[in-house]
Formats: structure tokens, C-alpha cells, sequence
């Protein structure tokens, strides 16, 4: 801010924002910036694709709507699955890799299971390069715990609360490597350069959050690291992030989506108090010992033990107690299937009349494990129960139900490179789809993150590399555009409707209509009812002016939330058989045929508001030197 | 069971600004950023706060809860009488950007200037080896969820912007500390610590301890002892010397960065 800038006398005093809308609609008047790599997202895998294409020697900006170390991996819990045999000698890669692809239901993207099997293990000690404090095993290996799905205990943690000591490392590494970061910055648009017949990566449009200035990107190549769904559905354990922003970007820029109807709901999520229904209970205080009960005081798990995971879950109780000390005679427990069975088992007992008084089932570890072992292995649960919900889980019972958690599916990606349909456009982490099928294990997601953050900086870094000397094509009306398209908010004429308002009716809609069991009539009433909100949404107003306004953030990004509730709704309809994390109440059955199908969504019009289309598409086979992995012994 | 809660709110920006006063209806089992959250929906569409997780473990809702530094996702209204007004105001050490948000950039800009974790090589089959007990004092550190909490009550810089440049605060000792009792680092930050990041300004008062919300006992169990470790570096000539000589304990294989 000179005083030769024609902007000064309309900009405020400290951020320099200019508070005259019309100054900003000149495209000389943006911020912009030159860099090889935009990674779009902080979290685990946006810091791990920045550092991958810091060290490929790429200039990286990592460009976050928050804080930076605030993002959703702080928020994971239990750990992060890699086979390193650090516990059980007899654990690779092999195994890991079969656990996911059943976990998934063998509709994963096999290639991806690979590479994340494979790979996961030094990903998780690189962590440890960096300054990150694992658990220990008596011999001074990192320790490695139990989780649903996995047939070894292979999740390397700290407490439960990996995902901070994840979260934090990689941040910590970002700043010593001194990548550039643009905290609390949201994208709104992906440039392509339109004139060459296929569409090729050319910048990103953005806004500050302090300030409601905007910036603009010049680059060749953007990942997609921005998480998941989750804020569509009204019980979650996502936080405001989780509004599909990477699902809708990469849509909206010609990529497609897959398999979206798969959604995560975690078994065990908080049911009260009301102020922290959702919010996640890891999966660790099963492993660790917790058992599920109704209100009869029933172990309702061995009820609900499907035949597919027969021959690797105890039937009685005895079976399952023994498995805690002796892992080679006994086998897991049903509370340690895979998420999907969990959360249909309890909604069951839930519907049946025999939840807990709140309307969950009780899951208690105080009758197995003492005091010190929980409040050591499961300190943030302690915390969390004790803080909000004067809940003493040393001593009593937890309260627990379905929660929404994770989306499977997300942006169609190569699986090597994770470049979408769009060169110059990758994905990685939940925003991309594949890697976990129908149902993703736990664990699986760190490790996700790692892995396919890091293959995705690399390929991304190349990419600008080989195109290095070609000029980037990225037009002064497509960036004013940009910025008319995000200040409508402020403009809009007749009747107003309240974003606030429009994202709680849309959290109704999922929540009611497209949650954890479906039905025909369901799904299309709530498309109609997303149509609808689509047509309100056209009216969205907000109050105020465009510095930190969170209302005007909300109404930018309910319009990512819409696409994908649509997306979601849409495939949900579609695919008439139930796996994984879609259940349709009206084909229960897992119909082989679907099992080896994939549903694809395209934006073919790449306007906001204009309907979704979707095809299906074989599913990639697997070759057969991995076939013998899933032959039973 | 819901009753209305009556609210004071600042409301303004680094110009200046006012307390708003508000009634939000508020329900049993909510929390101070439950109310907040109301008040934006339904009455101040535009009011500013910073939060991510609503749990406690990200650290982002930082504010004064009638003066008092609190994580607004962790302050239950039930620690309040129905008929109490509740005060809400920005973080007091940092600029007001708008309403409950500030610029909080001081303490990341401080994070920059920590010499990054250098360790020794892995062992021979790729792996480490480190004791339980060993990490686990810079796990308890490692905690921290970057609330800045103990930054904003800090009497160092509280009132004391002039302090700022020189004063890294009770955040940045936790990880000096941490960095310093890594069994595998090889860096020695003691000087640093010291001069650079004013170590030596602190006068262990302990508001940080008090106010953080991971419970970390960040004048105990990081501060004395890093106070303890620059002392020995500074003031014991036979250490100083036999640690350069010898390479053993504690200070084995650590370069001075």
C-alpha cells in the first residue's frame, strides 16, 4: 500500500482491504502469485504433497481455510496403519493390502490398496524423521494397536491422538523447509487454460477470510488435499472445513467423481449432550478392550457377525475375552468388524428399542480395563467425556451411536500419479476416491494421506517441470468473473434467504433422507428437496462487509455442499444393492454385478446450480499374481 | 429445559469497537461457542469467530469468557447461572482483525525461528529405537493443540507489546523443551533459547500452566528445566568443557545451533 495506489483511500486502516467492491472487479487490482504448486488444503495430505514437491524442487504455496495446524487430521485419533511388523513379526504389506481390499468389499481401486500397503510403513517412520513421538513397544519400536479390519495390530500412535502428533510434524517440517503457506485463504475457482483441445491446469482464484480481498494463483498444477463432506449431514464428526470444497472444485473444472454414495457413518460417535452429538470416540477404546451392550446389558455384536467375516470372528463370548491375551488361539472380537457392520449393528439395536437413554448403546472399557491403562491409552477420551459430558469413562459406560465421518468416494484419480481427468489437477487424501472401496478401515486414512500426499506433490512438481516453458493461459474475464461470481452474495435482489438457514435444511435432507440405511422413494424425494434448496440458494444474501464474515464464507461454500449432497443422492439412487457404506433398504444384498462397477459424476455444463450427470464404469481388475492373497486358507 | 441466555459480544475491529448485548435461547449440555454459533445463525449473521473441531483439540476458539481465557468450544454454559450475563471478548496480547478473531500470525512468525529436529541416523534396519519413557516427556509437550492461550495471558507481553520481539513465550519454550529432550536430536538450542527467544524473561509466575487447556504443566515441566539446562551451559565451566571433550550424556552428539 503506497500512497500512489489508487485503491488507499477506500481500503482499511490495518488489513488494507479495500472496502469498495468495484475497485476489486479490476483484474490489475488482485494480488497474484507465481508458483509451480498450489496445494489446495493443510491437512495430512496437503503439508505431505507440499513437502514431496518442495523436495522435487518445486516453489509450493499450500493455501488453507484456516489456521495452519487446524485442519481435520488434528482431529484423528487412533493411529496410522503400516505394516511394519514392529508387534506381529508375521505382518507386510500382503496382509494389509488383503485387510483393506475386504474391508472396502473389493470394490477399491487395487493398484491404490497397493501402493498404500506397500508404502505406508516408511511413510509413518519418515514421520518419526521429523520430530514425531510414537508409542513405543518394550524394545523401543514404535507400538503398534489393535483396530477393526486388521488382522494385526499395525496402527502406530500416540495416545489417541495421533492425528495431532501427524498434523503437527508435517507442519512443523512445512515451516523448517520454509514453504510458503497462505493461512485462512479460501479457493473458490480452478483456471484451465481453454484454448489447447484438452484442458490443462492454470491457476487458482482465492479469498483472503481476514480481509475478503482476493488473490490469484498463476500455476500449472493444483492438488486438491481439502477433506471431505461431512458438514452436509447433520450428525458428524467433521468439522465447519468439511464442505466438499475439492469435490466440487474438481467437478467444476472437468474432472469427475467416483463411487460417492459411499459414506462413512463411524459406529461410535458422541449422543449427549446435544452440543456434542457427532463428535468422534475413536475406535481405539475397542480395540483397546471396549464392548458393545445394549440396554438389555447384551454383547448385541455376535448377533450381527455376517458371513463374510465368519471365519475370523469369535461367536462367543468366551472366544472374544480370550482373544485379548492370546491372539494366535483366539479370534477378534465382533466389535472389532469393519466400520460399516458396526454402524448398521448399532443402528439396528437403536431402532429395535434396546438403546442406551439417550438413543445410542452403551460401549464400555471401564468393566476391563483399570483407571491408569485408560487414562494412559485413551487420555483425550477421558478428557472429552469427563469435560463435556461430566461422563467418568474409568468408571461408567460411554453413550455412543453413528456418526457421519468419512467419505470413500471423491475425485477420480490416476492411481501412480493421483492426476484427475485434468492435467495439472491431483487429488489426495479423503477429497480422492478409490483407494478405500465401499468402506474404508481404520487406520487407513493417515496412512492414505501419507502416502498418496506424497506421490501426488511428486507428480505434480513434475508436471510443472516438463511444462515449464509453456506460458500459462489464464484470462483477465475468467478472473473477473471469478470475483463477480463471489461477491453475488452482497448483490442479490428480491427475496433473501439466510445461508445459515439453507445449510440446516440441507443437513436435514442428508441426514433424513440419504443417511446410513436408504430406500428408493428416500433418495428421490431428497434429490427433489436438493433441487429445491439449489433454487433457494440462488436468493442467498448476507449482512455485513466482506472482512472475516463467516456468513459469507458459509453462503460460497454451501454451494460446494450442494453439488455434492447431489452427487452423493444421486449415485445413492443409482446403485440398487447395499455394500460398504451404502445401505439400501430395498436391495440388502451386495450384488456381485455392482461389486465390480463404479459410478462416475461429471459437471458437464461446469456451472454452479446445473445438474450432475453419472455413468457407470468396470472396475479396474486385479492381476492375477494378487488373486491367491484373498483365497481362503 | 432451554432457557435465554443473555450475552455480551464485542463487537468491532482494529479501529475500536462496543460489547453487543444479545438474549440467545441455549439448551442443556451447550458450551459458550454453541451460543455464539446460535447468534451468528439467527442474529449477527457476520460475527466473526475462529473454530474448527468443536472438541477441544484443535485449538482455534480461543477468547475471554467474562475475562477469563477459555477455549469457547470447552466452556460449558452450565459453569454459569442461568440468569448470569456472559462476557465474550477477543484474546487480549493480539491484534483484533474483527469481533472474536485476531491476528494471531506473532506466534507462527516466533515457530519459524526454531532450528528444525535434526536426529541421528536410523539404526541399522531402517528403524529407531527410543524408550517409553524417554518420550514421554515431550509427549506430554506435544500436546499442545497451538491454542496460544499461554501466549495471551503471559504478563511478559500481555501488556508489553514492546516485548514481543524479543519474547518468543510459554509456546515456543515447549517446543524448545521438547526439542531439547529428544533422545534422538542433535541440536543444542540453550543459547538460543536464552538470548533469542527470552527464555531468561520469564519469571516463572505460572499463568500459562493455569490457563492451558491440554493440562500441560508447561512452567514445571519445561521452563525450570530449560532455565536449568541454559544455567548449566552458562555457568558450569567443567560441564561446558567435559561435554565439549568427552561427547557424553545427556549432551552426547548435540551441535550448538
Amino acid at each position: 500500500m503506497t500512497s500512489a495506489d489508487p485503491g488507499a483511500g477506500t481500503r482499511h486502516p490495518m488489513t488494507g482491504n479495500r472496502m469498495d467492491p468495484a475497485e476489486e472487479t479490476e483484474p490489475h487490482g488482485f494480488e497474484s502469485h507465481d508458483y509451480d504448486v498450489v496445494v489446495v488444503g493443510a491437512g495430512g495430505a496437503g503439508l505431505r504433497a507440499a513437502i514431496a514437491a518442495h523436495d522435487a524442487g518445486a516453489r509450493v504455496a499450500i493455501v488453507c481455510k484456516s489456521l495452519l495446524g487446524k485442519a481435520h487430521t488434528v482431529m484423528a485419533e487412533g493411529g496410522i496403519a503400516a505394516s511394519m511388523g514392529n508387534v506381529y513379526p508375521d505382518d507386510n504389506w500382503e496382509v494389509h493390502f488383503r485387510d483393506t481390499m475386504r474391508g472396502g468389499k473389493m470394490l477399491n481401486n487395487w493398484r491404490m490398496a497397493q501402493l498404500h500397503a506397500q508404502e505406508s510403513p516408511e511413510r509413518v517412520l519418515e514421520l518419526e524423521e521429523w520430530g514425531a513421538l510414537f508409542d513405543r513397544t518394550p524394545d523401543g519400536l514404535i507400538s503398534q494397536r489393535d483396530f477393526g479390519g486388521h488382522r494385526f495390530a499395525r496402527l502406530a500412535h500416540v495416545g489417541d491422538r495421533t492425528g495431532l502428533e501427524m498434523i503437527r510434524t508435517l507442519q512443523q517440517r512445512a515451516v523448517a523447509l520454509g514453504i510458503d503457506v497462505f493461512m485462512e485463504c479460501t479457493v473458490t475457482e480452478i483456471f484451465t487454460d481453454e484454448d489447447r483441445e484438452t484442458p490443462s491446469v492454470s491457476g487458482a482464484f482465492a479469498y483472503w477470510r481476514e480481509t475478503g480481498r482476493f488473490v490469484v494463483f498463476r500455476a500449472p498444477s493444483v492438488v486438491l488435499a481439502t477433506g471431505g463432506i461431512g458438514k452436509s449431514y447433520q450428525v458428524t464428526s467433521n468439522s465447519w472445513e468439511y464442505t466438499g470444497d475439492g469435490h466440487a472444485l474438481a467437478l467444476r473444472t472437468g474432472a469427475s467423481l467416483i463411487n460417492m454414495e459411499f459414506v462413512q457413518f463411524h459406529p461410535t460417535g458422541m449422543v449427549w449432550p446435544p452440543s456434542v452429538k457427532g463428535i468422534l470416540v475413536t475406535e481405539s477404546v475397542r480395540g483397546d478392550g471396549g464392548a458393545l451392550k445394549n440396554s438389555d446389558g447384551d454383547r448385541f455384536m455376535f448377533n450381527y457377525i455376517p458371513e463374510y467375516f465368519k471365519s475370523e470372528t469369535a461367536d462367543t463370548i468366551e472366544e472374544a475375552e480370550g482373544w485379548y491375551a492370546d491372539k494366535k488361539n483366539n479370534r477378534r472380537p465382533p466389535e472389532l468388524l469393519p466400520r460399516d457392520e458396526v454402524a448398521r449393528a448399532i443402528n439396528s439395536e437403536i431402532k429395535a428399542g434396546r438403546g442406551s437413554p439417550h438413543g445410542g448403546v452403551f460401549l464400555d472399557i471401564a468393566s476391563r480395563r483399570d483407571a491408569e491403562f485408560i487414562r494412559r491409552r485413551l487420555p483425550s477420551m477421558y478428557h472429552q467425556f469427563k469435560e463435556l459430558a461430566d461422563v467418568d469413562i474409568t468408571a461408567e459406560p460411554m453413550e455412543v451411536g453413528p456418526t457421519c465421518h468419512y467419505v470413500m468416494g471423491g475425485v477420480e484419480v490416476d492411481a501412480d500419479t493421483e492426476q484427475s481427468l485434468v492435467e495439472g489437477l491431483y487429488a489426495a487424501g479423503e477429497v480422492a476416491g478409490g483407494m478405500h472401496g465401499s468402506n474404508r478401515l481404520g487406520g487407513n486414512s493417515l496412512s492414505d494421506l501419507l502416502v498418496f500426499g506424497r506421490r501426488a506433490g511428486h507428480s505434480a512438481a513434475y508436471h510443472a517441470f516438463k511444462r515449464r516453458d509453456r506460458p500459462l493461459n489464464l484470462p483477465d474475464d475468467a478472473v473477473r468473473a471469478s470475483a463477480e461470481h463471489a461477491l453475488a452474495p452482497f448483490s442479490v435482489e428480491g427475496p433473501s434467504e439466510n445461508p445459515y438457514t439453507i445449510q440446516k435444511d440441507l443437513q436435514d435432507v442428508m441426514q433424513r433422507l440419504v443417511g446410513i440405511i436408504r430406500k428408493a422413494d428416500e433418495l428421490a424425494e431428497s434429490l427433489v428437496e436438493i433441487e429445491k434448496l439449489k433454487e433457494r440458494a440462488k436468493h442467498l444474501t448476507v449482512e455485513g462487509h466482506r472482512q472475516y464474515n463467516p456468513g459469507w464464507h458459509l453462503a460460497l461454500d454451501l454451494s460446494n455442499m450442494l453439488i455434492v449432497s447431489e452427487c452423493i443422492a444421486k449415485a445413492a439412487l443409482e446403485r440398487e444393492a447395499s455394500r460398504g457404506g451404502h445401505t439400501r433398504d430395498d436391495f440388502p444384498n451386495p450384488d456381485p454385478e455392482w461389486g465390480a462397477r463404479n459410478l462416475v459424476l461429471t459437471l458437464p455444463s461446469g456451472q454452479v446450480g446445473d445438474s450432475v450427470e453419472l455413468k457407470h464404469q468396470t472396475l479396474p481388475g486385479m492381476p492375477e499374481d494378487l488373486q491367491p492373497l484373498f483365497e481362503e486358507k | 429445559m432451554g432457557y435465554d441466555l443473555k450475552m455480551r459480544v464485542w463487537r468491532g475491529d482494529a479501529s475500536g469497537g462496543d460489547l453487543g448485548d444479545y438474549s440467545v435461547e441455549v439448551e442443556e449440555g451447550e458450551v459458550v461457542l454453541d451460543a455464539i454459533h446460535r447468534l451468528q445463525a439467527t442474529q449477527a449473521g457476520d460475527l466473526a469467530v475462529r473454530w474448527n473441531c468443536k472438541a477441544g483439540k484443535c485449538g482455534s476458539c480461543s477468547a475471554e469468557v467474562n475475562g477469563r481465557p477459555r477455549l469457547l468450544c470447552m466452556t460449558r454454559l452450565s459453569d454459569f447461572e442461568e440468569s448470569e450475563t456472559i462476557t465474550v471478548t477477543p484474546v487480549r496480547s493480539f491484534p483484533v482483525i474483527r469481533d472474536l478473531v485476531t491476528d494471531v500470525s506473532f506466534n507462527y512468525e516466533k515457530a519459524k525461528e526454531v532450528p528444525a529436529f535434526a536426529p541421528t541416523p536410523r539404526d541399522e534396519d531402517g528403524k529407531r529405537r527410543m524408550a517409553q519413557q524417554d518420550v514421554e516427556r515431550g509427549q506430554e509437550f506435544r500436546k499442545c493443540i497451538e491454542c496460544f492461550l499461554c501466549q495471551n495471558v503471559c504478563h511478559v507481553v500481555r501488556d508489553h507489546e514492546e516485548n514481543k520481539p524479543a519474547f518468543a513465550g510459554p509456546r515456543l519454550f515447549l517446543r524448545y523443551a521438547e526439542l531439547d529432550m529428544h533422545p534422538l536430536d542433535t541440536n543444542d538450542r540453550r543459547n538460543l533459547a536464552q538470548n533469542a527467544a527470552g527464555l531468561g524473561m520469564c519469571n516463572i509466575t505460572k499463568c500459562c500452566t493455569e490457563v492451558c487447556p491440554e493440562n500441560i504443566k508447561i512452567t514445571d515441566n519445561a521452563i525450570i528445566p530449560m532455565k536449568e539446562r541454559v544455567a548449566d551451559r552458562k555457568y558450569d565451566p567443567v560441564v561446558w568443557l567435559g561435554s565439549k571433550i568427552f561427547k557424553r550424556g545427556d549432551r552426547a552428539g548435540r551441535d550448538e545451533v
